[in-house]
C-alpha cells in the first residue's frame, strides 16, 4: 500500500513538474474549443445546442491525447520493468498509474470544462450536470485509456492506433455523458448512475486488460 | 479434440473437407438466391427493394458470428496456449470485416429508397459501426506489432476487451436512440415474416455461414503456410 502511495505521488509530482500534464491538455482542450465555432459559424443558438457534446467530445480527444503518457515513458526508462517487479501486483501499479492519469489530467479538464462552456453559450443550468457528469465519466475514460496505452506501448504508430483501440469503447460513457446533460432533467440521475457504474466496472477490468498486455511487453 | 489441434492433422482434415464444404455452399446459394430473387413475393410496401435484405440480414449476423468466433478463439488461445486458435482468430478477422462491411454497405443501398437516406444514425447502423471499427482495431494490432508471439498475446486482449465491450456498447446505443427517435422506423421482419420470405433467409444465412467456414480454412491453411515458409527462411539464413 506504501508502494502504490509512493507511485501515485511520484507520477503526480512528474506530470506537474514535467510539464506536458495538465497545462499542454487544457491547452489542447481550449485550441479544440476555439476552433469548433469557428468551423460551425458564432450563431449563438447552434452553439447553446451543441455545446454539451462539443465539451464531451474535446474531453474524449484530450484524455486520449495523453493517454500513452501513462505507460510510455516508464517503460522507456526501464522503471516500468522495476514496478513489474515490486511486491504490488501489476494490476495494482496500473491502477494506481491510471488514477494519477486521472487526478493530473481527465479530472482537472473535466472540473475546467463546464466553464468553458460559457464560451460556448452552455445553458447555465446544464453546468452543473456536466460538471458531474464528467467526473464520472473521465475516470473511466482514464481507465480505458490504460487499455489503449497498454496495448500500444512501443510501437511506433502507437498513436493513431490506440484512437481506433480505445474510441469505440468511449461509446457508452459518451452516450450516458450527453444524456445526463441534453436530456429532459428526471434523465439526469439515472444517467449519472449509470455513469458511476461504467467508472466502477472498469476499475476492475481495465486493470487486468492492461496488465496481461504490459506483460506481452516486458517479457 | 486434441488431434485436430495439431497443425498437420488439422490440414489434413480441412483438404478433405473442403470440397465438400464448397459443395454444400454452393447449393446453398443457388437455392437461396432462387428463393431470394425468383419465388419470394415482393414486399407490399417496399416492392423489389425488400430482396436486398437476403444479401444484407445474412452478412450482419455473420458480422457479429465471426466475431464470437475470433474472441472464443483468443479465448481458447489464452487458456490452452495454443498457436492454432491464434491463428484461427487472426483469419477471422478480415473475414468478419469484409462481412460487416457488406452489411452496412447493403444496407446504406437499402436505406436510400427506404428512409431517403444513404445513412441514418440509427442504433443498429450505429453499433454495427462500431463493430467494424472494433474489427479494423484488431486487424491493425496485428499489422502494427511485428513480433508473432507478442502480436497474439495483444491481439488476444483486444479481441476479448471487445467482446466485454460489444454488449455495453450494444446496450447504450440502443437506449440512444430509443431517446431521439421512435423505434417503429425500424421494422423490418423480426418473427413477423412471413414464410415464402423467411426461408431464402434462412438458406441464405447458412450459405454465408458454409462461405466463412470455406473462407476462413483457405486462410488458416495459408497462415500456416506462410509461417512454415518464414521458418524455413530464416532457418537458411534468408530473413
Amino acid at each position: 500500500m506504501r508502494l502504490l502511495w509512493a507511485l501515485l505521488r511520484r507520477d503526480l509530482i512528474l506530470a506537474a513538474r514535467q510539464g506536458g500534464g495538465v497545462g499542454t491538455a487544457l491547452g489542447f482542450f481550449l485550441t479544440v474549443l476555439v476552433l469548433l465555432p469557428i468551423g460551425i459559424g458564432p450563431d449563438q443558438v447552434t452553439l447553446q445546442r451543441l455545446a454539451p457534446g462539443m465539451l464531451w467530445i474535446t474531453l474524449l480527444l484530450s484524455v486520449l491525447l495523453s493517454a500513452d503518457r501513462i505507460f510510455q515513458q516508464d517503460f522507456e526508462d526501464g522503471s516500468l520493468e522495476v514496478m513489474a517487479m515490486a511486491p504490488a501486483s501489476l494490476e495494482l501499479v496500473v491502477l494506481t498509474k491510471a488514477f494519477a492519469h486521472w487526478l493530473s489530467t481527465s479530472l482537472p479538464l473535466s472540473l475546467a470544462a463546464p466553464f468553458l462552456g460559457i464560451l460556448l453559450n452552455l445553458r447555465t443550468e446544464t453546468i452543473w450536470p456536466l460538471a458531474l457528469s464528467m467526473v464520472l465519466g473521465s475516470l473511466a475514460l482514464s481507465l480505458l485509456a490504460s487499455i489503449g496505452a497498454s496495448l500500444t506501448l512501443n510501437l511506433r504508430r502507437g498513436g493513431l492506433l490506440i484512437s481506433i483501440l480505445v474510441l469505440p469503447l468511449y461509446v457508452p460513457v459518451l452516450v450516458f455523458g450527453m444524456s445526463a446533460t441534453t436530456g429532459n432533467p428526471e434523465m439526469i440521475m439515472p444517467s449519472l448512475l449509470i455513469l458511476s457504474a461504467m467508472a466502477l466496472a472498469s476499475l476492475v477490468l481495465a486493470p487486468i486488460a492492461a496488465a496481461a498486455a504490459l506483460r506481452a511487453y516486458l517479457k | 479434440m486434441q488431434q485436430f489441434a495439431n497443425p498437420t492433422q488439422f490440414l489434413s482434415l480441412a483438404n478433405k473437407a473442403l470440397p465438400t464444404i464448397w459443395a454444400v455452399t454452393t447449393i446453398l446459394f443457388a437455392l437461396g438466391l432462387y428463393g431470394a430473387l425468383v419465388t419470394a413475393p415482393p414486399d407490399y410496401q417496399q416492392g423489389e427493394t425488400v430482396r436486398i435484405m437476403f444479401v444484407h440480414v445474412p452478412a450482419a449476423w455473420l458480422a457479429m458470428l465471426v466475431y464470437t468466433v475470433m474472441a472464443l478463439a483468443s479465448a481458447v488461445a489464452i487458456i490452452f496456449r495454443h498457436p492454432l486458435a491464434d491463428v484461427a482468430a487472426k483469419t477471422a478477422a478480415p473475414i468478419g470485416a469484409v462481412f460487416c462491411f457488406l452489411a452496412l454497405a447493403t444496407g446504406s443501398l437499402w436505406g436510400k429508397p427506404m428512409w431517403g437516406a444513404w445513412w441514418v444514425w440509427d442504433a443498429r447502423l450505429t453499433s454495427m459501426f462500431v463493430l467494424f471499427l472494433l474489427y479494423v482495431g484488431y486487424i491493425a494490432i496485428w499489422q502494427a506489432i511485428e513480433e508473432p508471439t507478442r502480436a497474439a498475446t495483444i491481439a488476444r486482449i483486444v479481441a476479448l476487451v471487445g467482446v466485454v465491450n460489444i454488449p455495453i456498447i450494444k446496450f447504450s446505443v440502443d437506449w440512444w436512440n430509443s431517446l431521439h427517435q421512435p423505434a417503429s422506423v425500424f421494422k423490418m421482419g423480426g418473427p413477423s415474416i412471413a414464410f415464402p420470405m423467411l426461408w431464402p433467409l434462412l438458406v441464405m444465412g447458412l450459405a454465408y455461414t458454409f462461405l466463412f467456414l470455406a473462407l476462413h480454412l483457405i486462410s488458416i491453411r495459408s497462415e500456416i503456410t506462410a509461417r512454415k515458409l518464414r521458418n524455413l527462411q530464416i532457418a537458411r539464413g534468408e530473413n
